[in-house]
């Protein structure tokens, strides 16, 4: 039963989806689906308990391999690390509550609609548990079709422009992809991620490398993404920029990082400073957004540079926390989006001229906004600090430069979500705030409820994972090699007591 | 006084079954009474099929090495069986497209007749050894395909469709008659085995008359695979012609055209292997660029298929150039799911072709895919397949045809394989837009009324490729083993 865990996390969803296009569910898509989804995550929580962080030798947990294509080396395998394990569980819960906002607001065609939504996590869990490039690909790939097709039927006015245009960048990213696969696959004789060396093919790194960049995205390759996370409907807006920009932290980790060390190291610097520029601009498109989802589409342009930084640190301390930054603003983008979507119901517009004192009368409203807006800004105490204290604090370690444009961009990311948060919740009330329209109902509270019950646990314990990423796999020898030798010895992921005390602070503080 | 050669009988059988089928087709269209004509036709002619395919699969499976029969005329091989087998599952699958479609009565028993004789001109066109024996079977269907393009003469264009098939196709031939006369000329030599031994032991690798011999069979094959710069009649045939004869076309014909193309070049043609696979790479280039450059700004989705069945040539060839092992796998496996997703397009065609009773554009494939569920899905799934998503057999082609030629050292042509798949992703996806994302009533659509005609052969052969398409990619092994084994019998 442990062996089959991963299997059983990839294709339970897309059992459910299959059950839901091929018998006449009707009306009942919607409850199936949140079973399935529901089922989902506590097959993740099982697997959390069996997880073994401390797993010696090179194989994952929950290793299962079968040969798929012997000519060539290709084969189903799949396995969590820790890092990706974490990931994983992210997808999980983002894609139940995604599910259960899309049941809750009805949707047309609701086979349609849910069965994709499935196959989507299918798909988005498939990529954090595969150890074959092209089995990767494969899922890569694969959650292209859901999404696509997401965004193109149930999307907004702009819809099919956004889909050509997110169509052909993420595409254009991941077909070079292809081309590296195989010639990474062939050059090694075999696909499998575990068993394969390293290669120090810089052109094949490319490859890898603006697939994921695309995908993150990362400056100047984001002209997808305002489009996109616009047209789409709030679920999906979750779910493209809460998990499948977190696809790409994957494969700069276990593709970019751990198979081609020497390309990495060279153009770490390169990447950095793209990142670094997508981390500041991001921040100020964010800050000069005229609507909510603009704010929190460029913010995850910022956030994706800022965990960029943390992953191309190359040490375990900037990793830690580009893992812990990944958890913690995939729940937080998927919050606000859903968050949007509520107060988008309510207003028909997302534009903060129209918007403004919703606070009063509607407190639920107004705590969910304030508490995801506050941990999202990283206030000392939040998870999103401690990953990006740990990010900047890895990053401070390669070149002390970088970790000062980080820090800019945590003082920016403060600037735009403060006035998120008062664009929205207080000034006078804005023209399209009625008084008739509700506070948050009980559903809505019990879907966002979770995701943010998870910030808050994540701001308590985030040694959760920060702890428990790369620790114990084979993996980490490589890391130490290129890891600059200063700063071995006191990582600051061991402190999680004093980032609990920050917390229990701020609470006495308030 | 001609001695007679002894004849393997077994070795010519799935022709001979579809021949036989062929001949009962014809009979009935003169015998039977006119209600039963239709089933009666259409059973032989699929009886015929799947006979065929039996008899291949039997001389597969009996065959494990391959030899030369009947004078040394056609070879009897696991390779030669392998894509007759390919034929006969297109020819079935076209057997259920074309069963309810209008058709005048009086043609229904030569429109199946044909069909099936086709199907065995192409099973014998596959098994030629001799240049003489391949000119004769590629004339054999061709003459059948002439003929089928333009059988519905009521149909604006079937004639137009048959006459320029008939005269372009007329010119291929020639090319490649011309061709394997000024090889005979160089090498005294008309046996594929047997050129190349002259070649060798005359010297005459990089003899100009041989060379330009080489070229024009090459462009000849080319001509009938519909391979840029030889496409030309393609859009307009495909266009014209009733659809399921096209999506037989673009599924039987390209296929054998490709896998002899492969047979002459590497039996024949060792010797120049520096030269042809250059010059297939560049045929690959030209295909590829023009195929889905020029698909992109259609709108009728026949001449839309019609292109991209040019650029798929174009990626098949890409591992004909490679000309390895994994090449011959490559191009075999990708035949697989090429020809059902192939069909499978026609036959979506078709059913919106009968719904509206006009010729289908993007723009009124509108609403479709949740009118028809299952059309619409496996059509959803064949774009995906051309456009090579995982979850298809399409994907698995590709990755494959690009292995092969990255085996070769050939990575050049990988990235333009896959910058090519990038531009067709637009008019691919294209299809799927037009049938899910864009409502009927945008469009001021009004269907004739009532529910659409069930049509159970369609939706079966449908359904069927679909299966096809979606299976090949999870037994990639099983099929890639089979295609294998198949291409043994190549020295390569």
């Amino acid at each position: 039963m442990t062996d089959w865990l991963a299997t059983i996390l990839i294709f339970l969803p897309l059992g459910g989806a299959a059950f839901l296009w091929l018998l006449p569910v009707g009306r009942l898509a919607g409850p199936i689906a949140l079973l399935f989804a529901l089922a989902e995550v506590g097959f993740w929580i099982d697997a959390l308990g069996q997880m073994n962080f401390d797993k010696p030798g090179p194989e994952p947990n929950f290793d299962q391999k079968w040969s798929w294509f012997s000519d060539l080396g290709v084969s189903y395998h799949v396995g969590f690390y820790g890092f990706s394990f974490w990931l994983a569980g992210l997808a999980v819960v983002v894609m139940a509550a995604a599910i259960a906002y899309g049941f809750w607001v009805g949707r047309e065609r609701p086979s349609a609609y849910f069965g994709l939504m499935l196959f989507l996590t299918s798909a988005v869990v498939g990529v954090f548990a595969s150890q074959d490039v092209l089995l990767f690909y494969v899922f890569f790939e694969a959650m292209m079709i859901p999404l696509y097709v997401l965004i193109g039927v149930w999307g907004g006015p702009g819809r099919l422009g956004a889909t050509v245009k997110f169509v052909i960048y993420t595409m254009a990213g991941s077909l070079l992809m292809l081309a590296s696969v195989i010639v990474f696959g062939l050059a090694e004789g075999s696909f499998d991620l575990v068993t394969t060396g390293t290669s120090d093919n810089t052109w094949i790194f490319l490859g890898f490398l603006v697939a994921f960049a695309v995908k993150a995205p990362i400056f100047p390759l984001h002209g997808w993404l305002p489009d996109a996370y616009r047209e789409s409907s709030p679920e999906v807006s979750a779910v493209l920029s809460g998990l499948i920009s977190k696809a790409a932290v994957f494969g700069f980790i276990r593709i970019c990082l751990l198979k081609f060390p020497g390309p990495f190291d060279d153009w770490r610097n390169v990447v950095l400073a793209l990142a670094a520029t997508g981390l500041v601009y991001g921040s100020l498109l964010a800050f000069r957004a005229p609507d909510i989802r603009g704010v929190i589409a460029y913010s995850s342009l910022a956030q994706m540079g800022l965990i960029t930084i943390g992953i191309f640190a190359q040490n375990s301390a900037g990793i830690d926390g580009a893992i812990l930054q990944s958890v913690n603003h995939g729940l937080i983008s998927a919050s606000l989006f859903l968050l949007a979507g509520t107060i988008e119901r309510r207003t028909s517009t997302g534009s903060f001229e129209r918007l403004g004192g919703m606070a009063r009368g509607r407190p639920a409203l107004a705590t969910m906004l304030m508490v995801t807006g506050i941990i999202a800004l990283a206030v000392p105490g939040s998870g999103a600090f401690a990953g990006e204290f740990l990010i900047l604090a890895g990053i401070f370690n390669t070149g002390w430069g970088w970790s000062l444009v980080g820090a800019t961009g945590i003082v920016l990311a403060a600037l735009y979500m403060l006035r998120l948060i008062s664009g929205v919740l207080h000034r006078d009330p804005g023209p399209a705030v009625h008084d008739a329209a509700l506070d948050l109902r009980p559903a809505e509270l019990g879907i966002l409820l979770p995701l943010i019950g998870c910030l808050l646990a994540l701001s308590a314990w985030p040694a959760a994972i920060s702890g428990n990423t790369l620790e114990g796999t084979a993996q980490t020898p490589a890391l130490a090699q290129v890891q600059p030798s200063g700063s071995v010895g006191k990582r600051p992921s061991d402190q999680p007591p004093e980032e609990r005390m920050d917390f229990v602070t701020f609470g006495a503080n308030r | 006084m001609i001695d007679t050669p002894s004849v393997d009988w077994f070795a010519l059988s799935p022709s001979l079954t579809a021949l036989g089928a062929a001949a009962v087709c014809l009979l009935s269209g003169a015998f039977m009474p006119r209600w039963i004509l239709r089933p009666f036709a259409a059973l032989f002619c699929a009886l015929g099929f799947i006979g065929g395919g039996v008899f291949a699969l039997l001389v597969y499976i009996e065959t494990p090495h391959g030899s030369l029969e009947v004078a040394d005329e056609i070879f009897r091989d696991r390779y030669a069986a392998f894509t007759q087998i390919l034929v006969m599952g297109a020819g079935l699958l076209t057997v259920g497209v074309a069963y309810s479609s209008r058709m005048r009565e009086d043609h229904i028993g030569e429109f199946y007749a044909l069909l099936a004789t086709a199907g065995a001109g192409m099973a014998f066109f596959v098994q030629s050894a001799n240049l003489m024996t391949l000119f004769l079977s590629l004339e054999w269907f061709s003459v059948c395909l002439y003929i089928l393009c333009a059988i519905e003469t009521d149909l604006e264009g079937s004639l137009e469709a048959g006459l320029k098939y008939l005269i372009i196709g007329g010119m291929g031939s020639a090319v490649l008659l011309f061709g394997s006369a000024l090889v005979y000329g160089a090498t005294g030599e008309l046996g594929f085995s047997a050129i190349a031994d002259a070649t060798r032991s005359q010297g005459l690798t990089g003899d100009p008359i041989l060379l330009v011999g080489l070229a024009m069979l090459l462009a000849g094959l080319a001509f009938k695979s519909s391979a840029a710069p030889f496409h030309m009649w393609t859009p307009d045939v495909y266009e014209g012609a009733p659809t399921p004869v096209t999506g037989f076309m673009s599924a039987a014909t390209k296929t054998v055209a490709l896998v002899l193309m492969y047979r002459v070049l590497t039996v024949a043609f060792p010797q120049e292997k520096d030269v042809w696979t250059i010059a297939v790479a560049v045929l690959a280039v030209i295909s590829l660029a023009w195929g889905n450059i020029a698909a992109l700004v259609q709108s009728n989705v026949k001449r839309l298929l019609a292109y991209s069945s040019i650029s798929h040539a174009g990626f098949m060839l890409i591992a004909v150039s490679a000309d390895n092992e994994l090449g011959v796998r490559a191009l075999l496996y990708y035949l697989i799911p090429y020809s059902a997703i192939s069909i499978g397009a026609f036959a979506v065609v078709v059913a919106r072709e009968r719904e509206l009773g006009e010729t289908v554009t993007l723009d009124n494939l509108a609403g479709f895919g949740w009118e028809r569920p299952l059309l619409g899905f496996s059509m959803a799934t064949f774009m995906l397949g051309f456009a090579g998503f995982p979850l298809t057999g399409g994907f698995m082609g590709k990755f494959l045809v690009f292995s092969s030629a990255s085996e070769a050292g050939w990575n050049w042509l990988v990235i333009v394989g896959v910058l090519a798949t990038l531009v067709s992703l637009y008019y691919y996806l294209a299809v799927i837009r037009a049938m899910y994302m864009r409502p009927a009533a945008e469009l001021g659509l009004a269907p004739i009324g009532g529910s659409p005609p069930r049509e159970i052969m369609l939706s079966s052969a449908a359904f069927i490729a679909m299966v096809v398409n979606v299976g090949s990619f999870f037994a990639v092994q099983p099929l890639v083993d089979f295609a294998r084994s198949a291409a043994e019998t190549l020295p390569l």
